[in-house]
């Protein structure tokens, strides 16, 4: 009896230990496999001409990934533009200003808003903000667009990054002691002045770091981007051209990249490159978290 | 100087509120033009039938097939993902407490991981089915949604099982009790209601993806009898009606995403009631 007990307490955890070692794994797994795929690309070009390199001509073997990447960061910087100050100033009226109601009237919408799929969110972005941009807001600025625009998968992302970063922020004005504003106060300051010089500054890494996520978030976002961004092979000169975003890329061709030699190797490279620098800036950003909650 | 601080108060209240409200009205609005554009085209035919000939030129047929492959892979991912999940969560919490600073290397680590985005998954288990020689399947798509969200479910879980006590964990030793009665017995039934939410959280996420699904799980206008066989999903499904430029099928793709949209607030609603009836 004593001992089946044991055995069974030997074996499950065990079982437990392993895996919690195959879910670290894991992600090591998914980089080595890219890494591995994107070898064969890697050695016959160098990696600065294919991040560099502004020709895409997968049939001749040129494969510069440039215009892909500055799409994409284009698109997720404007988004966040966007996104930025909606979020801050409505977490700050919810933490400070708001009755307790509103913010937990505003919860659902917060999870409402982060469990819609996000090819909803293309399909929305198809139909209210490509005419939206295409025959309003490029008429605006004199430009002619056909409403397919980096603008367009800017304002569809920007949407999309709301409830991510709302969330985050909320928790970091949650986390300040309310003696710190209540000091304020009671020296003279108005609640703005409060919020400006004490709460903002005592999460100010609170904030970049809720913000560096939702970028990164928003870099990898696929298939909403990809059904409003137009998806042209080029280098975009202004907001409200069409781009070509490097998941979008990736997404797109998965179907004939068997047809043309190394244009599979490409694919995984361009996934490993967004890997990296996802997992680079949530490392930096989740870091930067930790640290202020240790403390 | 009074009026100035006065005037930049006011100002500031007002335009919080108002960003307030833009968010409000954007989900508001996204909801609405789903409803209005899909809601004429929904009918029984839609979630009965499996595609029939000529369906993509607009012709009879539904969406059973992506409707049911939805559910099918979005449930086994989550079945999956908590067979796994479990074990790391209550690990963590019962064996690695003592080890903090471990501890918070992985937590710090699933978080990380949560940030990868679902494409590179997809493209990962693509790359796995290439090298092992099998086809776009129900069984890859489940394993790769599955991969996705199992560190959501993960930390979902652990935010649950940190609330409790140490107390009640030395009172199980106290009695007597292995390592892994105190976790299933004890740690697994006060969490249960917590698992509930983070299980409809991972749900949801796996149902709605389409990016992880696109490599691996494949497309066919039947429903899968056997996770060797392809499925079609509902995203996919909005996705690639979408792209037709005839109306009808386009119609039913905006049907499509009503249905998915509907799913998906369904689960966060009832996500939502869970947490709040706990408390």
């Amino acid at each position: 009896m004593v001992l089946s007990r044991r055995l069974i307490d030997n074996v499950s955890s065990k079982w437990m230990l392993s895996c919690l070692i195959f879910c670290l794994l894991l992600p090591l797994a998914i980089g080595a496999g890219l890494v591995f795929k994107s070898t064969g690309l890697l050695s016959t070009h160098k990696l600065s001409t294919l991040i560099f390199s502004e020709d895409w001509y997968p049939s001749d073997g040129q494969f510069g990934f440039w215009p892909f990447i500055i799409s994409s960061v284009w698109v997720t910087v404007l988004a966040l533009i966007i996104s930025m100050p909606l979020c801050l100033l409505s977490s700050i009226y919810l933490t400070q200003y708001a009755p307790k109601w509103v913010l937990k009237f505003m919860r659902p919408v917060i999870d409402i808003l982060a469990g819609i799929p996000s090819v909803v969110y293309g399909v929305w972005g198809l139909l209210v903000v490509v005419p939206l941009v295409g025959d309003k807001i490029a008429p605006m600025f004199h430009a002619d667009s056909l409403g397919y625009s980096l603008l367009a998968g800017a304002i569809v992302l920007s949407v999309m990054s709301i409830p991510y970063i709302l969330n985050m922020l909320l928790e970091v004005f949650r986390q300040i002691p309310l003696e710190l504003g209540e000091a304020s106060l009671s020296l003279g300051a108005t609640k703005w002045e409060t919020i400006k010089h004490v709460f903002l500054r005592k999460g100010s890494s609170g904030i970049l770091s809720a913000f560096g996520l939702g970028f990164s978030k928003a870099l990898g976002e696929t298939i909403a981007v990809l059904m409003v961004i137009g998806n042209v092979v080029q280098i975009p000169h202004s907001v409200f051209d069409s781009g070509y975003s490097l998941p979008g890329l990736i997404a797109n061709n998965y179907g004939e990249m068997m047809s043309i030699p190394s244009y599979d190797s490409a694919l995984m490279f361009a996934a490993l490159l967004l890997f990296g620098i996802i997992i680079i800036i949530n490392v930096i950003f989740r870091y930067i978290i930790y640290k202020s909650e240790l403390i | 100087m009074t009026l100035r601080r006065k005037v930049e108060e006011n100002f500031f209240y007002g335009l919080s509120f108002l960003f307030t409200a833009i968010i409000v009205f954007a989900l508001v609005q996204i909801i609405w033009t789903i409803a209005q554009k899909g809601v004429p085209s929904l009918s029984w035919q839609m979630i009965s039938q499996e595609p029939k000939g000529g369906f993509y030129f607009g012709k009879e047929g539904g969406l059973l097939n992506a409707i049911a492959g939805s559910f099918y892979l979005a449930v086994c991912s989550t079945i999956l993902a908590f067979v796994i999940s479990l074990p790391v969560a209550l690990f963590m919490n019962i064996y690695l407490i003592r080890y903090q600073r471990f501890l918070i290397g992985v937590r710090f680590f699933l978080d990380v991981l949560w940030g990868v985005p679902s494409i590179v998954y997809g493209a990962f288990g693509f790359t796995l089915l290439m090298y092992l020689g099998y086809k776009n399947s129900l069984g890859a798509g489940i394993v790769t949604v599955a991969a996705m969200i199992t560190p959501i479910m993960i930390r979902a879980m652990d935010e649950v099982l940190k609330t409790i006590p140490i107390g009640l964990q030395e009172a199980s030793y106290a009695l007597g009790s292995t390592k892994t009665e105190t976790a299933y017995k004890i740690f697994f039934r006060e969490a249960l209601p917590g698992f509930a939410t983070a299980i409809l959280l991972a749900f949801g996420r796996g149902i709605g993806d389409a990016a992880s699904v696109l490599f691996t799980a494949g497309y066919t206008d039947y429903v899968p009898h056997s996770f060797g066989e392809p499925t079609a999903t509902l995203p996919l499904a909005i996705f690639f009606q979408l792209s037709s430029p005839i109306e009808e099928v386009q119609n039913r793709a905006y049907a499509a995403a009503v249905i998915l949209t509907l799913i998906v607030l369904v689960i966060s609603i009832s996500a939502r009631l869970l947490k709040t009836r706990k408390k």
